[in-house]
């Protein structure tokens, strides 16, 4: 009896007496953490995908806490309506940023731009990018070993079997960058959505001269400045042989759609207009409106 | 015992097919396309426009800082353009374009076949001469000679390593080089050691090449400032590390030059551009370049001028056979496949390899079973097994602590590999990140 008794007390006393210590270390060594960072991860994606530049949701949490100014914080994925409650909560100012979507510019499908070679290396856009110019004499456009279609964590890009281009899925893009990242070739950019996932842009990233680019794809910018003359509000600038629509100043006018010789100037999910069969190039972009809603959607 | 090197290597089967193939002039093709990149550093700035008449040997772009090269007319014509052309990968690169007329000379030059043995120079005015003439490693590796020359104050050369070993599979131009211009290249050698201001030179030529070991030999008989010393066969002796490690037993750190050791390593048909630059005043505008394969009907060991169409030497050559699978430049473990044949022939390229279909079929790539042979073969004494996995997951600080950067690109791991991975692919792609955020670096430290 004396055993059992003297066995309790004992573990017993050890308890509290670890119990004591315990409590005395946990408040000497306690570390404060924010409460709020709990609450804010929770608000976010939890997709870490690494698009706001953080090592994860956690991380870029911390970051939206601590700092005093979050204006140059944002999750692209969660968008400007998610930024605005975390900013709410938090009681600080978030940035307003317009979504925007990953834009594939370059149109060298097998069809517009023919192989001058055939490379049997590593299936990696970057291996072959280190090597040499690419399978075809355009040294610009898309290498087509799908090294953005691995990078997506969103399953929003894959290669379009037909052209071997990779399409992005404007449902699921999100906007993390990744994809502009890994392409060697910087064909991919991110751009504004715009209003009804309506968008104008030069899907060509061709610096040859227009001989030499028209010579290696039919669809290749040849950097002949019709575009820039039309746009009525200066938003396209045409430098180091290649046109570029900036989003911020265009309004969607369409243009310099029908003003491209060679079709590298893409206007996407615009509805189709009613056939005019009295003007040829109103006839044109009917064609081509028809061709990249079918491709885009 | 042949000397070697300690650690890695592997031996191809040599296929020298044209070595007994006599160097024979390429003549002239009708036009020839000179890049102004022809080396590393920064790329020369051409000193002439569309429309100018130059001579054969007229400077046609200057060097743009210390290091970079001046770059000449190998032919005399006309220039057609001077614009961003496609070199031999189709990367647009500026490129002289020269119309051929005749084949006139730059008065200075001295084109008689006396071989000048005196050379009465001093050091600097040696220097200025490799300097003005272009001169470039003409193993492959495209290193300004005058920078390799010019010796840090606080180090000090002590011996001269001429490289004869060309370790590459199918390549003879530098074999045929020491054979038949031996007395201009031993000039040469003795023009570098009073360059860097040493008493002894040791010239590395591996065993399959006899008759350049025994030629060489008799003719240095009586003297002892030239040392001949006959290597084993072993891929890759020709780099610099593994030849100062077999010839003189001393070993570069990782990261550090071979003049750390006191060895400065030339390669011989650089050796013969320098005697050619210093005594008879002619720039680099011509080398051996070899050409061979199996397939090609006759291989041959051809003096071409620069900026010689690919097309033209391979017709030159016999043609393209029906089932031709791959054509490259250099030699078949490093060299790259060539995409354009127009592109011309450059101040590094030893060799035009022809590879028949059968031949260039990359096998199918399976999965590393950690067999090691890799580990066993490399000559840095790196892992390209787990360099290769890191750069697959684009791990680049991991890469780094594993010395990516200490790689020379030999391709010992990707021909040894049973799995046929492409593990050099993978290591080179991320050498160059790795070298390019050293680079960044080094630069952010210094600001």
């Amino acid at each position: 009896m004396n055993l059992l008794l003297f066995t309790v007390l004992t573990l017993c006393g050890l308890g509290i007496l670890a119990a004591v210590i315990l409590y005395f270390v946990a408040n000497k060594f306690k570390v404060y953490e924010d409460p709020r960072i709990d609450e804010v991860e929770q608000m976010l994606p939890l997709a870490n995908c690494g698009g706001c530049g953080f090592a994860g949701c956690r991380n870029f949490a911390e970051s939206l806490v601590n700092n005093e100014n979050i204006d140059d914080l944002f999750c692209p994925v969660g968008g400007g309506g998610m930024m605005k409650d975390i900013a709410g909560f938090l009681g600080k100012a978030a940035a307003e940023k317009e979504p925007q979507i990953a834009v594939v510019r370059c149109n060298g499908s097998c069809a517009n731009r023919p192989k001058t070679n055939v490379y049997d290396g590593v299936d990696s856009c970057a291996v072959m990018a280190s090597l040499y110019g690419g399978e075809t004499g355009c040294t610009f456009g898309c290498l087509m070993k799908g090294d953005c279609a691995v990078s997506c964590d969103f399953d929003a890009l894959y290669l379009d079997p037909e052209t071997g281009l990779p399409v992005v899925d404007q449902e699921k893009c999100v906007a993390c960058g990744a994809c502009v990242k890994a392409c060697p070739k910087n064909i991919i950019e991110l751009r504004k959505r715009g209003p009804k996932e309506r968008r104008v842009y030069v899907s060509c990233v061709n610096h040859d001269k227009g001989a030499v680019a028209r010579k290696a794809c039919k669809v290749a910018c040849i950097a002949c400045g019709k575009c820039a003359k039309i746009c009525p509000f200066e938003a396209i600038t045409v430098e180091n042989n290649l046109a570029y629509i900036d989003f911020n100043k265009c309004k969607l006018c369409r243009k310099c759609v029908p003003e491209c010789p060679t079709g590298a100037i893409w206007a996407v999910n615009f509805p189709t207009p009613k056939p005019k069969p009295e003007s040829a190039p109103e006839e044109k972009t009917t064609e081509k409106e028809v061709k990249n809603e079918t491709v885009v959607s | 015992m042949l000397k070697t090197f300690r650690l890695g290597g592997i031996h191809p089967s040599d296929n020298k097919l044209s070595r007994t193939n006599a160097i024979e002039e390429c003549g002239l093709p009708e036009t020839v396309a000179i890049p102004l990149s022809q080396h590393i550093g920064a790329p020369a700035v051409a000193c002439v426009k569309k429309g100018d008449k130059v001579l054969t040997g007229q400077i046609i772009a200057t060097a743009a800082g210390f290091v970079s090269s001046n770059i000449h007319s190998s032919v005399s014509g006309t220039v057609v353009s001077v614009d961003n052309l496609p070199d031999e990968g189709g990367v647009r690169r500026p490129t002289v374009t020269i119309k051929v007329e005749g084949d006139e000379w730059m008065e200075n030059i001295d084109r008689t076949d006396k071989i000048i043995k005196e050379c009465n120079l001093g050091r600097k005015e040696i220097l200025e001469k490799i300097t003005a003439g272009g001169i470039v490693g003409m193993g492959g590796a495209t290193f300004p000679t005058h920078v390799k020359l010019s010796i840090p104050p606080d180090k000090k050369a002590d011996c001269l390593i001429i490289n004869g070993v060309e370790c590459e599979p199918y390549l003879t131009s530098d074999h045929r080089v020491m054979l038949e211009r031996s007395e201009e290249f031993l000039v040469g050698v003795r023009i570098l050691m009073k360059a860097i201001d040493v008493q002894k030179a040791y010239i590395g030529i591996e065993f399959n090449k006899r008759d350049a070991i025994d030629h060489l030999s008799d003719l240095t008989e009586n003297t002892h400032d030239i040392d001949i010393v006959p290597l084993k066969v072993r891929y890759p002796q020709g780099g610099e590390k593994q030849l100062i490690d077999a010839i003189i037993k001393r070993q570069v750190s990782s990261g550090a030059l071979p003049i750390s050791v006191g060895a400065v390593v030339q390669n011989v048909s650089t050796t013969l551009a320098v005697y050619e630059a210093v005594q008879k005043n002619k720039p680099l505008i011509e080398r051996v370049v070899t050409v061979t394969g199996k397939n090609v009907p006759v291989p041959a060991n051809l003096m071409t001028r620069i900026g010689t169409p690919v097309s033209f030497i391979i017709d030159r050559c016999g043609g393209v056979a029906e089932d031709t699978g791959k054509i490259v430049n250099g030699g078949p473990m490093m060299g790259r496949a060539v995409a354009n044949l127009d592109a011309g022939v450059t101040k590094g390229t030893s060799g035009i390899l022809i590879f028949s279909e059968k031949e260039s079929v990359r096998p199918v790539a399976s999965i590393c079973i950690k067999c090691a042979k890799c580990v066993s073969v490399c000559p840095m004494g790196l892992e390209p097994y787990l360099l290769y996995k890191l750069s697959v997951r684009n791990m680049l600080a991991e890469t780094e602590e594993n010395k990516v950067f200490d790689c020379i690109e030999c391709g010992c791991c990707s021909y040894t590999c049973p799995a046929a991975l492409p593990l050099l692919d993978r290591i080179r792609l991320s050498k160059a990140e790795v070298m390019r955020i050293i680079r960044e670096r080094n630069l952010a430290k210094k600001v």
